[in-house]
């Protein structure tokens, strides 16, 4: 892919952007100000569905400091945000579908006035049914929640199948079936920041948003919608971001749309940051699921069926609700070669907060079941459960269940080989064996799991896997790269100078990579799916390879060497720029081509996929319920790792994710209302709850089609964790775990079970 | 009501009321914004400052409270253009990705190393246990406190 040696990729530099962050000067959306900027604040609803009969907003709009109050006669252009089905408004006009949904907007000249008017502004509903649950908001007589021209059917927002082989030939002659029902929760982000967005008029008509995102480009696009802009005038700056997974990709069009709605009426900055209580209540989170899993399999092991039901709680509107079932869909087999497969996935409207992406995007809710059922294979036919994996794990050549021949960078097997060697598998579990002959209170168990991760958008959404960069030389032999992905804190800054750097044959302390702006580059797509730093780094190769060309002949006109060529980069700069030489280069990628055929549910779904294996071993105390990860080893292919310090601080973060997820992170939900108010009631793990010795390690099967090898790891981490641990918690309790989380009262119900 | 306090060495003086957070007057007044807000209600320690040398959440101290008193934020910790050991060491090891829990964190662990030149391990997973961060998983923090302390035992 480039001439240049890799000499930097692979070199864990440490990240630019750290200075700033550990000196407090880091930017984020609430530290930025502008002239004349005033304070917004959102009139939720407090009923899960009702009828507006009517708003009364005089009181508010006379309270000192307040500017302005809209509802949604106010919307200039349409009232809605774009996501992927437009059924979401961004203020109810009629009808309010859950408690916490946009009705009015306060702008005022401090965010305590505009706090103050939104208790002000009086709204008359009529309370309607409600139905809360997927299962009930199936039923023939349930409360219509869709919005009809967003559902295939009643409150059946999408249904989706997968179908391979002869599923029921398969069950009627397997050696052993195994069956179970597992359900996951709520999982809230708790991005350490919570949500915000900043509209500023920016001249000529047009309007500038800075804030907090995934998504830079969904934002342009939502608010040119709802302001009725061409959206060459909206232009959207990301800031620094203060963590997002996955919580940031479509919640930031509905906030930048409320402040941009507000800027528009009142031509003056406005600032719409949540606090804490208003973020964890009103906005996205990991969809709950309730997933049916059958297994078939031959005596020796070898997976032959799968017979899956998916039904994932969408929440009020689509959102991004397609796409995170579609990957439940094509994810159901895990990285195991399965023959026969069916499954089928429903995602469903219900009068509670739209859920949408969050790490992993509709795997999680798959993984728990698919590393359960095989262990319960394992069980049943004595099989160790690192040898029952061994035996089924795609390989080189093999079809995935979509029916995808996977080719290249298949390092699944390798994962778990590295993964067992390093944990000491087999010594590990005789270990723990002994523990337990002796111990009574407190009980060891060792978990694995293996997880396939597509990495991109895939075959649902082709269109928007693409990426776009721009290089400019400038006069002094610096450069300035711009992007379309952003930073988050994964790293990406960091992992993208190192390829440009690479790609250019100069030394990176030359480049300068500046926050994204939706005018500098085209439609990049968004920052997700683990494909931000491919992506971007793809594009920004295509232009460095350019760029390079253009300075070699700029150096060989005068005499310079190419060995020279990164010393003497500031003289070149200069002949460029007096012999008016074009210095600025745009790059494009575009992923290879993906199939997805939606009456089959079979196809090349994604470009590639990544792999990982985790062990978790935890103790389980049989009198409180109280279960502890005391050592963990992680071990993911995701390509070339262009910076091992940035990827293991991607695995172990999604560990303590994973580990939140299986063991502690949930939320109630009674009559449409989250049990919920902040930090407070909402368990993250601390450190005192994670494994700060875990062993992480990589196995690079390279990619050919990415940047140096690399595909993504971003989401893999968290997907392999909470089913490690879970499994963990089967082998230390002798039952299996079928709910999360896996917390004091549901452990020691559990083992109050039979085994 | 106005009050007088010291912030990062420098005297202010400070036009508030009962109703106000420190958290506030240090964001909002004297624009120090390196002292984030995570959850308003003490449990993340994004908000942590320094108060006469030992780590509180601002925003739970009501600014009436300080009045007399020192504060350091994490804008007085580097010397200028040279980072303390704790913040080189932060960003040496991996300890930062999105950077928001960062100034809280370094500023317990600076609070720490204050009073204690070689913490045990438990006494700094004691010392940052009101710090969450959802990024990092907390080892690549642990370590670079450890390093942090090692070198500036080295060269106090």
């Amino acid at each position: 892919m480039n001439e240049a040696p890799a000499t930097l990729i692979g070199t864990a530099i440490a990240r630019p952007d750290a200075v700033d962050k550990v000196r407090g000067e880091a930017r984020f959306v609430d530290d930025l100000a502008f002239p004349g900027m005033l304070h917004a604040a959102v009139v939720r609803s407090p009923h899960p569905h009702a009828r507006i009969l009517g708003i009364h907003a005089e009181a508010a709009r006379s309270m000192p400091g307040v500017v302005v109050v809209l509802t949604a006669a106010d919307v200039p252009g349409e009232n809605i945000v774009h996501v992927i089905v437009d059924d979401q408004p961004a203020l109810a006009a009629d009808v309010v579908r859950y408690i916490g949904e946009p009705v009015a907007l306060v702008a005022a000249e401090t965010r305590r006035a505009a706090r103050a008017a939104v208790d002000a502004v009086r709204v008359d509903y009529e309370p309607l049914p409600f139905v809360a649950s997927p299962l009930a908001a199936l039923e023939p007589d349930a409360p219509q929640v869709a919005v009809p021209s967003a559902a295939e059917g009643g409150n059946l927002f999408n249904r989706m199948v997968l179908v391979k082989g002869d599923v029921d030939g398969t069950f009627a002659v397997a050696d052993v079936v195994v069956e179970g029902t597992y359900e996951t929760g709520y999982q809230e982000h708790a991005y350490l920041e919570t949500q915000g967005m900043i509209a500023v008029p920016d001249g000529l008509g047009a309007i500038a948003i800075y804030g907090s995102m995934q998504c830079p480009f969904y934002v342009q696009n939502a608010v040119a919608k709802v302001l009725g802009l061409p959206l060459a005038k909206v232009r959207v700056v990301a800031a620094a971001t203060g963590g997002a997974f996955g919580g940031k990709e479509d919640v930031p069009s509905l906030l930048g749309s409320l402040a941009a709605l507000l800027s528009s009426a009142t031509r003056r900055p406005v600032k719409l940051v949540l606090d804490r209580e208003e973020d964890v209540l009103t906005t996205s989170k990991r969809h709950p699921s309730r997933v049916f899993y059958r297994t078939a399999a031959r005596a020796d092991g070898t997976l032959l069926a799968i017979d899956v039901d998916i039904v994932l709680n969408a929440g009020a509107y689509q959102t991004l609700s397609s796409a995170v079932l579609w990957r439940s869909l094509v994810t159901a087999a895990g990285p195991y070669r399965v023959p026969n497969v069916r499954v089928v996935a429903r995602s469903v409207a219900t009068n509670t907060v739209p859920n949408g992406a969050f790490r992993g995007f509709g795997s999680p809710q798959v993984i728990f079941p698919h590393e359960s059922q095989i262990d319960l294979v394992a069980e049943r036919l004595g099989i160790d459960r690192v040898e029952i994996r061994r035996r089924n794990v795609l390989h080189s050549g093999d079809r995935t269940s979509t029916d995808h021949l996977v080719r290249d960078s298949v390092g699944i097997a390798e994962t778990l080989d590295r993964a067992a060697e390093l944990a000491d598998w087999t010594a590990r579990l005789e270990r723990a064996a002994t523990y337990n002959r002796a111990s009574r209170e407190t009980k060891r168990g060792v978990g694995v799991a293996c997880v396939l991760y597509g990495v991109g958008l895939g075959g649902k959404a082709p269109f928007l896997d693409k990426a776009g960069a721009t290089i400019k030389l400038e006069p002094d032999g610096s450069i300035a790269v711009a992007i379309g992905t952003v930073e988050i804190g994964q790293g990406l800054t960091t992992a993208v100078l190192q390829v440009a750097a690479e790609g250019l044959g100069v030394p990176i302390d030359r480049i300068h990579l500046s926050p994204v702006d939706t005018s500098r580059v085209p439609d990049s797509g968004p920052t997700v799916a683990s494909r931000g730093t491919m992506m971007s780094a793809l594009a920004v190769l295509d232009a460095a390879g350019r760029l390079r060309e253009r300075i070699e002949r700029v150096a060989k006109a005068h005499r310079i060497a190419k060995r020279e060529i990164a010393q003497r980069l500031p003289e070149i700069a200069r002949f460029f720029w007096l012999e008016n030489f074009d210095p600025a280069v745009e790059g494009w990628a575009s992923t290879e081509p993906v199939s997805w055929d939606p009456a089959t549910g079979l196809g090349d779904v994604y470009p590639v996929y990544a792999y990982a294996t985790h062990i978790a071993e935890v103790e389980v105390n049989v009198d409180t319920g109280e279960a502890h990860v005391v050592d963990y080893v992680a071990v993911h292919d995701s390509g070339r790792i262009l910076n091992r310090v940035l990827a293991s601080g991607q695995v172990e973060g999604g560990v303590a994710q994973g580990i939140g997820f299986a063991l502690m992170e949930t939320i109630e939900e009674k009559d449409g209302r989250l049990i919920v108010n902040g930090l407070t009631t909402y368990r993250l793990p601390t450190i005192r709850d994670v494994p700060l010795a875990a062993a992480v390690d990589f196995v690079e099967a390279l990619f050919p089609a990415g940047p140096f090898g690399m595909k993504g790891i971003g989401e893999v981490p968290v997907m392999a964790a909470h089913a490690a641990v879970a499994r963990a918690v089967a082998h230390a309790t002798g039952r299996n775990p079928t709910r999360y989380p896996l917390d004091p009262p549901r452990i020691k119900s559990l083992l109050g079970e039979k085994p | 009501m106005n009050i007088r306090f010291a912030v990062n060495g420098r005297e202010v003086s400070v036009e508030t009321d009962a109703e106000t957070r420190l958290l506030d007057v240090l964001r909002e007044d004297l624009h120090l914004t390196g002292t984030k807000e995570g959850c308003g209600e003490g449990e993340c320690g994004a908000c942590t400052v320094l108060l006469d040398g030992l780590p509180v959440n601002s925003c739970l101290i009501p600014a009436p409270q300080v009045e007399g008193r020192e504060v350091l934020t994490i804008e007085g910790l580097a010397d200028g253009h040279r980072l303390h050991p704790l913040q080189a060491a932060f960003v040496e090891q991996g300890a930062v990705q999105c950077g928001f829990c960062t100034p809280g964190f370094v500023l317990s662990a600076y609070a720490l190393l204050r009073s204690n030149s070689a913490p045990t391990d438990e006494e700094i997973l004691t010392a940052l246990e009101g710090n969450l961060c959802r990024c990092t998983g907390y080892g690549k923090i642990v370590s670079a406190v450890r390093t942090a302390a090692e070198r500036m035992r080295e060269s106090p």
